[in-house]
């Protein structure tokens, strides 16, 4: 759920075209203030070009965006300057320190950053040292973290990050992850998220939308929509037959999706799983493990293929 | 905001270590001209009075500072333009490049702003570069050369120009010279607005002004039509205020011309980069 019903971004029915390609055609999406908002789709969905859009860096074909209440287009310069962002990769001027990149960035952000302040924004994403380093040095996981603080240092309402942990290594991923959870935690931020990896949305996000081929295939509170899906319960027994008999019994039909050694794995809800272990147990099958596995992979790309 | 802005532009201009192969290439090449004029001047000069000792007899110090100052100008201010394009073409391309301009353009900054924040910043490098080879042409010729009346060959026969009719001619023909590499510097900006790669504009720029040049030097009808208009054939005009009596209109009609070329072109600079869809 959204701590807040006040919407920050409003996106109506967004299309962008160059000349025939059609890069989005229908994208509609609400974030409120206080959300870590998923904007998921697979790669070519539209997700970068509209974040894009948002940004005022592409000017859109039709449809209708709103931040904080205004108009982007007649309202750009006020609604930027509420804004921090990370557009694919954080680029910076290789000749230049990270402190002197941050400098550059915070001069044209419309408020005043004193030197202490990009300091203290270096030191909380973790490059504490490094300030006169020059960026050509930078590692990939560093440039992300030195572009998460050049989205802080005016002290945004709103956080838009494309992709923000492509061509990051695991221990990368983990950092910007937990950096985006202090930003919402500690900060109070609103998110907006893109990214192609739906465990990553589940990970971080409460609410979120799914787009592909350009169009919203579906919104809502990540919690509702994934839970809203059947579970795969892979239930270890010992009498694989007298379950099965079992099973046959019940007044649900083809809920076993398949039978693996000693493994049963079932269709079935989260509520039905202690149903199902009290059957086997009352009737003396002896179950060794339990492991619920919800299929999100099945589930996205159901939706995408849609 | 438009001041911090060009203050970031200053900053990265003067970061960017290809600012520097101007500095360094117009210092090596007035130093070598320096020490040849040092070693062989008087050789060179005797080489371009000889048709005229029968009729004339020259006295003083011809091989002075100011003459080493005109001679190194008319030598380089055609070479000068690419070393302002590498610095220029490179403002808005070379931001799309590095990827920067992503960054740039998602602050509450109007893009007009963010590009006259560039071209000032670029304009002020064409005068920095202008003004250190005013410098080493004028003033480290005249410390080593000494000073005196400047003698110029022109097609209308030879001038000579007192020492104290000088130093506003000199004043005068900078300005129109950097007039003139403002007139580059605001090309070079126009087609790095159209580019995604640093080296494109730089090259165009080069490929334009070899192009209008052979076009101005053309002698065939058609063309003599078109060559008052091009850009190339005014920015020779610095000469002018070496010439006596002053060709007073050939300058105004000049100066105009390039001013129009320049207007012109930052309209459609401001244009192509206020629409621009960013996609680097």
């Amino acid at each position: 759920m959204s701590d807040s019903e006040e919407k920050i971004v409003e996106v109506k029915h967004l299309v962008k075209h160059y000349g025939k390609f059609h890069a989005v055609e229908d994208v509609s999406f609400d974030v409120f203030r206080g959300d870590v908002f998923g904007f998921l789709g697979p790669n070519g969905a539209g997700k970068s070009t509209t974040i894009r859009t948002l940004l005022s860096l592409i000017k859109p074909t039709k449809g209708e965006i709103r931040l904080f209440g205004k108009d982007l287009i007649k309202n750009r310069n006020y609604i930027l300057q509420r804004i921090g962002c990370i557009v694919e990769k954080p680029d910076f001027y290789k000749y230049l320190s990270a402190e002197k990149n941050i400098e550059i960035f915070a001069r044209l952000s419309g408020v005043t950053v004193t030197k202490s302040k990009v300091h203290e924004i270096i030191e909380f994403v973790g490059l504490k040292g490094r300030e006169k380093d020059k960026l050509g040095g930078f590692s990939h996981g560093m440039k992300q973290r030195l572009g998460i603080a050049q989205t802080l240092i005016h002290d945004p309402e709103l956080i838009i990050l494309d992709e923000p942990t492509t061509g990051l290594d695991p221990q990368g991923i983990i950092d910007i992850r937990n950096l985006i959870l202090q930003l919402k935690n500690e900060r109070n931020k609103t998110v907006l998220l893109s990214s192609h990896i739906l465990s990553e949305i589940e990970l971080i996000a409460n609410r979120m939308v799914i787009i592909s081929k350009g169009k919203t295939i579906v919104q809502g509170s990540v919690s509702e929509l994934l839970n809203a899906q059947e579970l795969v319960v892979s239930f270890s027994v010992d009498n694989i037959e007298k379950a099965k008999q079992l099973l046959g019994s019940l007044p649900e039909k083809n809920i076993i999706d398949k039978i693996e050694d000693k493994n049963l794995l079932l269709h079935i809800s989260q509520e039905n799983i202690p149903v199902i272990n009290k059957l086997f147990c009352d009737n003396d099958i002896n179950v060794f493990s339990i492991e619920a596995k919800r299929k999100l992979e099945d589930y996205f790309l159901k939706l995408i293929n849609t | 905001m438009f001041w911090k802005s060009t203050y970031n532009e200053f900053l990265k201009i003067a970061a960017k270590p290809r600012s520097y192969i101007g500095v360094g290439a117009i210092t090596l090449i007035v130093g070598i001209i320096l020490f040849a004029m040092k070693v062989d001047g008087h050789n060179f000069i005797s080489f371009v009075t000889q048709p005229f000792e029968q009729s004339l007899s020259f006295e003083g110090k011809i091989l002075n500072g100011n003459l080493i100052a005109f001679i190194i100008l008319q030598m380089l201010i055609i070479h000068v333009p690419l070393l302002i394009a590498l610095v220029t073409g490179d403002l808005v391309s070379g931001e799309g490049a590095m990827g920067t301009i992503r960054l740039l353009l998602t602050k509450p900054i109007s893009r007009t702003s963010i590009l006259f924040s560039k071209y000032l910043a670029g304009c002020a490098y064409t005068l920095i570069i202008l003004l250190w080879l005013v410098f080493l042409a004028l003033v480290v010729g005249k410390i080593i050369f000494g000073t005196g009346d400047l003698m110029v060959l022109n097609s209308e026969g030879l001038v000579i120009l007192q020492e104290k009719d000088l130093a506003w001619r000199f004043l005068s023909g900078f300005s129109m010279a950097f007039l003139s590499l403002v007139m580059i510097a605001t090309l070079s900006l126009t087609l790095s607005c159209f580019s995604e790669n640093s080296i494109g504009p730089i090259v165009s720029t080069m490929a334009i002004i070899i192009l209008f040049t052979i076009i101005g030097a053309l002698d065939v009808p058609v063309l003599q039509k078109i060559q008052p208009f091009l850009f190339t054939t005014h920015m020779v005009t610095w000469r002018n205020f070496f010439e006596d009596p002053l060709p007073v209109d050939k300058i105004i009609s000049s100066a105009i011309i390039l001013f129009v070329h320049i207007i012109g072109l930052l309209a459609i600079a401001v244009y192509k980069f206020n629409r621009k869809d960013i996609l680097a």
